[in-house]
């Protein structure tokens, strides 16, 4: 099972990178990265029924960081609606060199 | 610096002389051209069309010019620091002359058996070199030092009359110590690069005497001319120094004539050395293919035509074959070439002073003629021939040039005068000067017969020497043993002394041509120029006198043991052995030239028939009267054609050389390398190549959050890959 | 901790079955056009998950799944999407292209054989500590000190208490940064 959940983590890391490769919609993309993140934990937590709980502690980590970035992400991302009035990343380009 | 074989510096005799003094000889011009040309530069500074140089060879015109300010490019009143000038620039030649006698003298109390060198300073402690610049006070550096002070101050004082109208005056004698300064550092040296350095300074010094008059496109055209021809030869000079230094491991001329007396009689690199230094003769004292500049440095002040142009800078080249004495006599191809370039030379342009028509250019082929006679007596390894031919026909050449000068001098007073524009050089123009100018008139002929050889003027004894040298060297002596190119040494130098004979010939034909047309017959300056033509002011005619007098008696110096009961045999002879004997001696296979009476007697006899028949000839065939103006002058024909425009050479060289040269320069170096490659492909490449990373650069910041994710992927890929292809 | 059998075939195929509702959703998630029914779809995920997680004997893992993850972080997302009135899918409809699609399906393509490529039997096999065998038996006859909870606990506060501490930082700055970013300015506009 250990290859099956490793394989299982890798194709959902990937469908999240192309949906952030792919989609505009901010909120999406930043779920995408939720997904990948998720993804990393299953590898994680597969691992760890060979070598000891160590992954699982791990894990605990992840999800804590992920909920702290969640939170600071999405008050962020109100911010900068209020000021351009869209969530779509192809017309936020203030940085454009 | 270790020289063997050279007594240390304190022991030698002339230590406690005043000779010690000897560093002050080059100081005192140096010191006349910085306050010179401090008070050049004080003066009028600015350049334009009434600018200081804007006067032409028909410069001084008479301090009387009335109310009239007629050519606006004159300036009419003396330069405000003329009186200080004129004391300062004449006055350091006699001082340095003064110090040259004492010297002279001082040697003359002593024994010396080998060279006084004064150490000034390590010039280039290097490695393996370790030269130092030092002075070589012997008999032949003083030979030359006396001949470049004492002539240089008549001339200087010549200077002080021919010049005192010019605006440039104090800028004229700037330059003319400058001269003094280089090449008596030129003949003072004791190694070669100290002796190139004088080298390099009198051809500077020529440049900017030629180009004296700047202004005029001609004249600066002639200066930089007579500059890159001698740069041709200057290279063949630095070639033969690397050379010795590489071969010889020395420098200075004693450690290299020791070195060179251990070469292979006849080797290569001696052979080799000898002809590049040759190629730095033939550049700077005008023999061929090199003599091209000349002729056209008559564009100069005819002072400055006389004191470089034919007494010092010219005979540079003779004073370092004369130098090189020990390794020219280990090669004696390089020898047999040097006389047969000088030879030919000497015939070559003669033929060509045959049909000049103005005054100053038969004189300057004269000269380069007669360069040819003392390179083919250096050539011969008869080095005192050389060196006595050096010294007499620095007194008649410059008395010629001087003379020449007062002649065109009065010639420029008349046309100032009448106004006219008309060529005061040309020997049309001329004729009949005899009444206006005795005193010229009478010492050219003077110098006229020194030159053509005619017996007890001073240019018979050096010429006859010369050519004496070389029939003997025809008969017994190692260049008579090798060959070039196939052909026997004698044969070669039986043929020298053909072409010197029909020199000589054509020597006595053209200068007799020149005084006729000049002094004898009618004039054809015309009616209202003839009142004004006048003898020039002592000042100018002084130095004249002196040079007669020397051109009389200075034959004297080596007279030949066939006349010895005229005077002292061979003074110049004894003189010089000590520096060139013992090369001579290897030349003549161990033993002095020895000819018999009858022999001598016959070669003698047959100079100066050859000089009486010259004259007669021109006497005879040339009818002054005949003449007719420059400007009614009908064309040349064939012959004539030829000889008047100098065979073409000039125009030879320009097509075959020059303008190659320029088109190379402009298509492929200017256009194709310098604004196509660097300045396309390099400068405004890089910078393109800049701006277009730039841009690749900019490319990727859209500032899009989107875009960011994407490269960052692809690089998390190509990571990955690192990894999995490992 | 215990190590399961894992030949049972009930448990082969919950796995493969919870494995496949899991990739489903995750595809589905991210082709949705609105983002509430992405979301919802990326809850299914994690209920997946979970469920999965449960099945790797982290049960704890599993539970906190659901309580943090869907429970806390998802909802969150839902009110902001809530709060800006995001969910109208017609307006955020992506035109990036057919060209834009098939390339991130190519990377993704590249990425996930690379992946697979580094995760090869034969690497886990090296990845496998030679005594393991040992301790899975010691394992399964010593029992559980603090039940579940004790193995990830035992670490927690021990090894990675630092580690621990500044989480607890972290989530202090976050709940700071969170709140100052959002607020109103109602003073100075």
């Amino acid at each position: 099972m250990l290859v099956e959940a490793l394989a299982l983590s890798a194709v959902l890391f990937t469908i999240g990178v192309i949906g952030v490769l792919t989609r505009r919609n901010a909120i999406i993309i930043f779920m995408c990265v939720e997904l990948m993140l998720n993804a990393v934990n299953l590898s994680f937590v597969a691992l760890s029924t060979l070598h000891g709980a160590t992954g699982q502690v791990f894990v605990v980590f992840t999800m804590t960081v992920a909920a702290a970035e969640a939170a600071v992400g999405l008050a962020i991302i109100i911010a900068i609606f209020r000021h351009t009035q869209t969530v779509n990343l192809q017309n936020i380009n203030i940085l454009k060199g | 610096m270790m020289i063997p074989a050279m007594t240390p510096e304190g022991a030698h005799p002339l230590a406690t002389t005043v000779a010690r003094l000897v560093w002050l000889l080059p100081l005192l011009p140096l010191l006349g051209f910085l306050i010179n040309g401090t008070l050049a530069m004080l003066g009028v500074a600015k350049v334009g069309p009434a600018d200081p140089s804007a006067g032409h060879d028909e410069h001084a015109h008479a301090a009387h010019t009335g109310g009239h300010d007629d050519h606006a490019h004159h300036a009419p009143t003396r330069h405000k620091f003329a009186g200080i000038v004129s004391l300062i620039g004449p006055g350091v030649l006699i001082a340095a002359f003064g110090l040259a006698v004492a010297c002279f003298l001082a040697m003359r109390g002593v024994e010396m058996e080998h060279p006084y060198i004064v150490t000034l300073y390590q010039w280039m402690p290097v490695g393996d070199l370790n030269l130092a610049a030092t002075f070589q006070l012997d008999q032949l550096s003083m030979v030359m030092v006396l001949v470049v002070t004492g002539v240089g101050t008549l001339i200087h004082v010549f200077s002080v009359g021919y010049m005192q109208e010019d605006p440039g005056y104090p800028r004229y004698f700037a330059y003319l110590n400058l001269f003094i300064f280089f090449m008596l550092i030129l003949v003072l040296g004791g190694n070669y690069p100290l002796l190139f350095v004088g080298w390099e300074g009198v051809g500077l010094c020529s440049y900017l005497l030629i180009g004296f008059w700047f202004s005029e496109k001609a004249n600066a055209d002639a200066g930089k001319k007579a500059f890159i021809v001698n740069r041709i030869g200057d290279f063949g000079f630095l070639v033969a120094m690397f050379l010795m230094f590489a071969n010889l491991g020395a420098l200075d001329f004693g450690n290299v004539a020791a070195k060179a007396a251990e070469l292979p009689m006849g080797g290569v690199m001696a052979t080799t050395i000898c002809l590049f230094l040759f190629l730095g003769c033939a550049g700077k004292s005008a023999q061929i293919p090199l003599y091209v500049w000349l002729p056209d440095a008559m564009a100069g002040p005819t002072p400055v035509s006389a004191l470089i142009h034919a007494a010092t800078m010219v005979t540079a080249g003779v004073y370092l074959i004369a130098r090189s004495a020990t390794l020219f006599s280990m090669a004696p191809t390089a020898q047999l070439v040097v006389a047969l370039v000088g030879g030919l030379t000497a015939f070559f342009a003669a033929t060509i002073g045959l049909k000049q028509w103005d005054i100053k250019k038969v004189l300057a082929y004269s000269t380069v003629s007669q360069l040819g006679y003392m390179f083919v007596a250096v050539g011969v390894g008869a080095y005192v021939a050389g060196i006595f031919h050096l010294v007499t026909h620095a007194f008649f050449k410059a008395l010629l040039f001087l003379g020449s000068g007062s002649v065109i001098y009065a010639m420029h007073a008349a046309y100032h005068a009448t106004h006219k524009h008309d060529d005061a050089q040309d020997m049309r123009n001329m004729g009949g000067l005899r009444k206006f100018m005795p005193v010229t008139f009478y010492l050219m002929w003077i110098a006229t017969l020194a030159i053509a050889g005619i017996p007890f003027f001073s240019g018979f004894f050096s010429k006859d020497e010369i050519l004496g040298s070389v029939f003997a060297r025809a008969h017994g002596s190692t260049l008579a043993d090798a060959s070039l190119l196939g052909v026997p040494g004698g044969t070669i130098l039986m043929l020298i002394y053909g072409l010197g004979l029909a020199s000589a010939l054509m020597t006595a034909i053209y200068m007799t041509r020149m005084m006729l047309y000049t002094f004898h017959g009618p004039n054809r300056t015309g009616e209202a120029e003839r009142p004004h033509l006048a003898e020039a002011p002592w000042i100018m005619t002084g130095p004249l006198v002196v040079l007669g007098a020397l051109s009389l008696v200075g034959g004297w110096l080596n007279v030949p043991a066939l006349l010895g009961a005229i005077g002292p045999v061979g003074v110049l002879d004894h003189w010089l052995e000590p520096v060139v004997g013992e090369a001579a001696l290897r030349t003549t296979l161990g033993a002095a030239p020895h000819m018999t009476h009858e022999t001598e007697l016959m070669l003698v006899g047959v100079a100066i028939a050859i000089a009486t028949a010259g004259i007669a000839f021109a006497v005879w065939r040339l009818k002054p009267a005949a003449l007719v103006a420059k400007k009614d002058a009908v064309a040349p024909q064939g012959i004539d054609r030829i000889l008047e425009n100098k065979y073409f050479v000039d125009e030879g060289y320009d097509k075959g050389i020059v303008q190659p040269t320029l088109d190379v320069s402009r298509v492929v170096l200017w256009k194709g390398l310098d604004t196509g490659i660097i300045d396309g492909l390099f400068v405004n490449g890089s910078a393109l190549l800049a701006r277009a990373i730039g841009w690749m650069g900019s490319q990727l910041q859209t500032g899009q959050v989107g875009t960011y994710a994407w490269v960052l992927l692809i690089g998390v890929i190509t990571l990955l890959g690192a990894f999995t292809f490992r | 901790m215990q190590v399961n059998q894992f030949h049972s075939l009930f448990y082969a195929f919950t796995f493969y079955f919870f494995g496949l509702v899991a990739i489903a959703s995750a595809i589905a998630f991210v082709t949705r056009k609105s983002p509430v029914a992405a979301a919802v779809w990326l809850v299914l995920v994690m209920f997946s998950l979970a469920a999965l997680y449960v099945m790797l004997d982290a049960q704890f893992i599993g539970a906190i799944q659901v309580l943090v993850y869907t429970g806390a972080i998802m909802v969150v997302f839902l009110f902001v999407i809530m709060l800006l009135n995001l969910g109208n899918p017609s307006e955020l409809a992506d035109a990036r292209g057919k060209w834009g699609y098939l390339a991130a399906l190519l990377i993704g393509l590249v990425m996930l054989a690379e992946v697979m490529a580094l995760t090869r039997s034969n690497t886990i096999d090296r990845m496998i500590p030679p005594d393991l065998a040992a301790k899975a038996a010691a394992a399964a006859a010593a029992p559980l000190a603090g039940g579940v909870i004790g193995p990830i606990a035992a670490p927690l506060f021990n090894e990675y208490l630092l580690a621990f501490e500044l989480t607890s930082v972290l989530l202090l700055a976050a709940i700071v940064g969170a709140v100052v970013l959002s607020k109103r300015r109602t003073n100075a506009r």
